[in-house]
């Protein structure tokens, strides 16, 4: 039973598990571990995926440290794409991610960041030095998922490690930037949220009535860019008014 | 043309075969709670089965008709009036433009279905109509309906006439309390003790009234797991059954995100799950372990057999195909026991109706 694979699976360079996920989806589970390392190999094997099809896969979701396989077994049994995917995951070649690069401008603080002051204070930083830490630092998209266009980022600082609240608040609003745990977030949709928050983006992560309604893609990396609350609100209307489309830097 | 909604039950949504091919970006696939359910009432109309219905639970509601339409209510046994004529459910009926129909308590069942000649047409969102209510896409406003709206109406299929399965039934399928919901173990079956394993093979679980599009929550014996409730979050399927740290089951339905934290014991087979969603609240039920080979089998003569259904309905009246066929469409109703029609004048016709 390759579910009792776990243990076996989570250091680079051994070969993932292979978890049955029903009869029309399996996971390709790299390790057990939060790491750059194995999402890496999960969004390799996605891109790889997608450059080479495999008949009867429906579609993948690449996560942290596993990518979920969907497909049609009229098409191709489960048994018959694990064979398929090992010889994949065997020809992976992990070079230099040809990762999209974004730089969010970010104000700090306000009605949206209410966290900030604070979160500062619990770290014995100050409110200008929390937000230093926070865009300095390189994060990574490990996934999206919990909401349309929502992003899971990696590379938080540790300094700003912060637990989730333990009543969620009702209601966050899109485009706050969020802190739970070791992770960071740009909230893409208005709702409750346990996440701390220190600031907010114009920038809309999720617009279905945008030409490419998804902003962000796993694997992509991102730094946050200080703004005042007067260009927030510029860019905001410029790009309400179709002026202005968020892009990445390469 | 459209279709005028005047009254509505607890819930009614649109609903199609969900999103797909999204989900790496967060986007729920949504769709039909009984998607066999839903393809029935679609294939009574003469719909392709791409198109979209109406789902509700516990009442339907009353529409008034923009045009001349067909229209079947699928799921289970339901009340379905227009004036005076009370109406069958499991088979298509005409009604007249301006005409108002009545669909009732949805009997036996949890989720039924509205399909009407052309399908309802609102704009399709992220590359379906289906709503999604808790992030507001597609539908009319990403929203359950309520009186007042009206939905636009597809173009319909010329020379359509009323039909019905050869064996006529609301649902392409028992609902059967009594048969056990199979299950593949996994993908997180490793974090739990063989004994609770057992406890999942051999103890009852009942449906409680914590259910809706998203969930539904089970009580029975708490399983918990011994490497813990949190794990690195991943994808999910509809169909998970998800243990937090309560201990109590949960199954991940059609309005499930994409990807969670808590350890997934077993997944519900694709073949079971609309019996699933179709139990009623406080139903008991067991679970029966499957290997992923099984589950694929099912699942594949499951379709076949809904497939067939599905390719072999025939005229609602049981009368030969001819024109006076289409008028006597207008004249049936009455039929409020479906036994009451169970295989009868079918052997005369069936030949000359495929």
């Amino acid at each position: 039973m390759s579910i009792q694979a776990h243990d076996l699976a989570g250091k680079p360079g051994n070969d993932p598990a292979f978890l049955a996920v029903g009869d029309s989806a399996l996971a390709v589970q790299f390790g057990e571990s939060v790491d750059a390392e194995t999402n890496r190999r999960v969004i390799a094997l996605a891109e790889s995926l997608t450059d080479l099809p495999l008949d009867g896969v429906l579609e993948c979701v690449p996560t942290y440290r596993s990518l979920l396989v969907s497909y049609d077994p009229a098409r191709l049994r489960g048994a018959a794409l694990e064979a398929a995917l090992a010889q994949r995951v065997a020809q992976l070649r992990l070079g230099e991610e040809a990762a999209r690069r974004w730089r969010v401008p970010v104000v700090y603080g306000g009605e949206v960041g209410l966290d900030l002051e604070d979160l500062a204070r619990e770290k014995e930083l100050t409110p200008d030095e929390l937000i230093e830490l926070h865009s300095a630092a390189e994060f990574r998209v490990y996934m999206i998922g919990f909401a349309p266009g929502f992003a899971y980022l990696g590379g938080l600082p540790e300094a700003l490690h912060t637990p989730r609240l333990p009543k969620p608040r009702m209601s966050i609003p899109a485009g706050a930037i969020g802190i739970g745990g070791q992770q960071g977030s740009i909230n893409s949709v208005t709702g409750p949220s346990g996440w701390r928050f220190i600031g907010w983006t114009p920038w809309r992560a999720f617009d279905p009535a945008r030409a490419e309604p998804f902003l962000f893609a796993a694997g992509d990396r991102l730094s946050f860019v200080p703004v005042s609350a007067a260009e927030g609100a510029e860019i905001e209307a410029a790009i309400a008014a179709g002026e202005m489309l968020p892009e990445a830097v390469q | 043309m459209s279709l005028e909604i005047l009254s509505t039950g607890p819930m009614l949504s649109v609903q199609d075969q969900g999103r797909h091919g999204r989900k790496r970006f967060g986007v729920p696939s949504a769709g039909a709670m009984d998607r066999p359910a839903m393809d029935l009432a679609n294939a009574l109309c003469g719909n392709a089965l791409t198109a979209a219905a109406l789902e509700f639970t516990a009442i339907g509601g009353s529409f008034k008709a923009g045009r001349a339409l067909r229209l079947a209510v699928t799921g289970g046994e339901c009340d379905i009036r227009i004036g005076e004529r009370v109406l069958g459910a499991g088979q298509s009926h005409t009604v007249e433009a301006g005409e108002v129909v009545k669909i009732g308590v949805l009997k036996g069942a949890t989720w039924g279905y509205i399909a009407v000649s052309g399908g309802i047409a609102v704009p399709e969102v992220l590359g379906a109509r289906a709503t999604h209510l808790r992030f507001a896409l597609g539908g009319v406003e990403g929203r359950a309906l309520q009186a007042g709206d009206l939905l636009p109406l597809g173009e319909e299929a010329e020379g359509g006439i009323c039909l019905r399965p050869r064996e006529p039934a609301p649902r392409p399928g028992a609902i059967a309390p009594e048969r056990p919901i199979r299950v593949v173990l996994g993908p997180q079956g490793d974090y739990f003790a063989p004994e609770v394993i057992a406890q999942l093979k051999t103890a009852r679980f009942r449906i409680t009234p914590q259910r809706d599009r998203m969930a539904m929550v089970l009580d029975g014996p708490p399983l918990p797991a011994a490497r813990g409730h949190d794990i690195v979050s991943d994808g999910i399927v509809s169909g998970a059954i998800q243990v937090p740290s309560s201990g109590q089951p949960m199954v991940l339905m059609a309005d499930s995100q994409t990807t969670g934290g808590y350890p997934k014991i077993a997944t519900v087979i694709s073949a079971d799950l609309p019996r699933l969603a179709q139990l009623p609240t406080g139903a008991d039920l067991r679970f029966e372990i499957v290997s992923r080979d099984e589950a694929e089998d099912i699942l594949l003569a499951e379709r076949a057999r809904l497939h067939e259904v599905l390719a072999s309905l025939v005229p609602a009246t049981g009368m030969m195909l001819s024109s006076g066929f289409l008028l006597s469409c207008n004249l049936v109703g009455g039929i409020v026991e479906p036994e009451a029609v169970m295989g009868r004048d079918l052997e005369l016709s069936e030949d000359t109706a495929a």
